[in-house]
């Protein structure tokens, strides 16, 4: 059996005295998506957060090919791409600029492979809009559209269908499927149906124990 | 392109896509400092002897309008979280923001002093040593600005907390910095004076910057 490329143990993590989730243990292949559901407040932008390196856990190990990430955040760092409920872009610099400066704060150069990812999103029309006059699908749009730029293995999405109208979320669906037929791996905390066959699913409930396969 | 010079150049890009953002800071410099001589009146001995205190402070108080927004903006767009989150050290993304801060306001508050001082009745070589200190000194008050922009980040009332804290830490610079020109009236030179700003302006740049990023990470949780 092939082992997981992330694996996570005994995850817990406190939020402001409460305890959101506890020993929490999940693993991941590549070319799968992981689904993280559950209610407001359960504890899902906090698992990806912790995943990120963004939250301290309070407990619990995050082994990225079976190496404990924590002995080398910087690399970690760079395996990840984030999208939060925040779009992380700037209103006053254009798509185009988010974009190319998006991905060289990760140490990379977008380049040719900036047309692509506009064209993935239909944003090359909006390329030259600054971004604060982008409607809020658009601007989730040139997040997502940051995220399939970076290349990197590991997504970590929040919510990553809010706001998006119905060709927006076909071409996500499209992006996430091609980044998990390349062997990409995915984490995505979500309330609608992210509809990707044979995604698995870890349901939070919030303030006690999960540890759900 | 690395990513500190990424990072310097699209702070300087966010500031020239909306330059009102430093004219306020340049036209609070220029108006604070031009109010003294109008309040005093045209006595030339109290106001050359008042001056570098005088400008020094308006550059302080100018340099801390802008610093609230330093980090906030980042914060409040989600791009900080990018930041966290880059494959290189938070202290050099600190560091880029507050070279940025630096150029965008103590560099021009530097250049902008010495003219000022003509309404002082400060001589040529004062005029110049005012400038030199302020270009040795200002680097010292963006990076302790820095710290305190850092450590308020997602605090209610941040700016006046920014102030309560950065103020007190900004003493030092401001003291040597005003007693440069004092001394220089009194026909000694600034030598002493403008090596003590550049060993403070050393001694920030060796600590806040890691100072910062521990900051910026407690806020990012």
């Amino acid at each position: 059996m092939v082992p997981p490329l992330l694996e996570v143990t005994g995850l817990s993590c406190r939020r402001g005295g409460r305890l959101v989730f506890d020993r929490l243990s999940f693993g991941l292949g590549a070319g799968e998506l992981l689904a993280l559901t559950g209610r407001n407040g359960s504890g899902k932008t906090t698992l990806l957060r912790a995943l990120a390196g963004l939250t301290p856990p309070e407990a619990g190990t995050i082994i990225w090919q079976g190496v404990d990430v924590g002995e080398d955040p910087e690399t970690w760092r760079g395996r990840l791409a984030w999208l939060g409920h925040l779009e992380g872009l700037k209103g006053d610099l254009t798509v185009a600029e988010n974009l190319g400066v998006a991905e060289r704060l990760r140490g990379g150069e977008a380049g040719d492979r900036l047309d692509g990812a506009l064209v993935a999103f239909d944003l090359a029309g909006l390329a030259a809009r600054e971004v604060r006059t982008l409607s809020a699908g658009q601007r989730r749009r040139t997040a997502l559209a940051r995220v399939v730029l970076s290349q990197a293995p590991l997504w970590l999405l929040d919510e990553p269908l809010n706001a998006l109208d119905a060709p927006a979320q076909a071409a996500f669906r499209t992006a996430l499927q091609t980044h998990l037929a390349a062997g990409g791996l995915a984490i995505a905390a979500t309330h609608a149906e992210l509809g990707i066959e044979g995604a698995q699913r870890l349901d939070l409930r919030g303030g006690g124990v999960r540890d759900e396969p | 392109m690395s990513g500190f010079t990424t990072l310097l150049m699209r702070d300087l890009r966010l500031v020239l896509r909306r330059p009102g953002d430093v004219g306020v800071v340049l036209a609070f410099f220029v108006v604070a400092t031009v109010l003294f001589p109008l309040g005093i009146g045209p006595e030339t001995n109290v106001l050359a002897r008042i001056a570098a205190g005088v400008l020094w402070c308006a550059a302080l108080f100018a340099a801390l309008l802008s610093l609230e927004r330093l980090f906030a903006a980042d914060y409040e767009d989600g791009t900080l979280d990018l930041l966290l989150l880059a494959p290189w050290p938070l202290e050099l993304a600190a560091l880029a923001k507050c070279l940025a801060h630096w150029i965008v306001t103590g560099l021009p508050l530097s250049l902008l002093a010495p003219v000022l001082g003509i309404a002082f009745g400060l001589d040529g070589t004062s005029l110049l040593a005012l400038g030199a200190t302020l270009l040795v000194g200002t680097p010292t008050l963006s990076l302790i600005g820095g710290l305190a922009a850092a450590l308020t980040l997602g605090a209610r009332k941040s700016g006046a907390l920014l102030a309560l804290l950065a103020l007190p830490l900004c003493v030092p610079t401001l003291i040597f910095g005003a007693g440069a020109i004092e001394t220089l009236a009194a026909g000694d030179g600034i030598v002493t004076h403008v090596a003590i700003l550049a060993a403070l302006a050393l001694v920030a740049l060796a600590t806040t910057p890691w100072a910062i990023a521990a900051a910026l990470r407690q806020a990012g949780e």
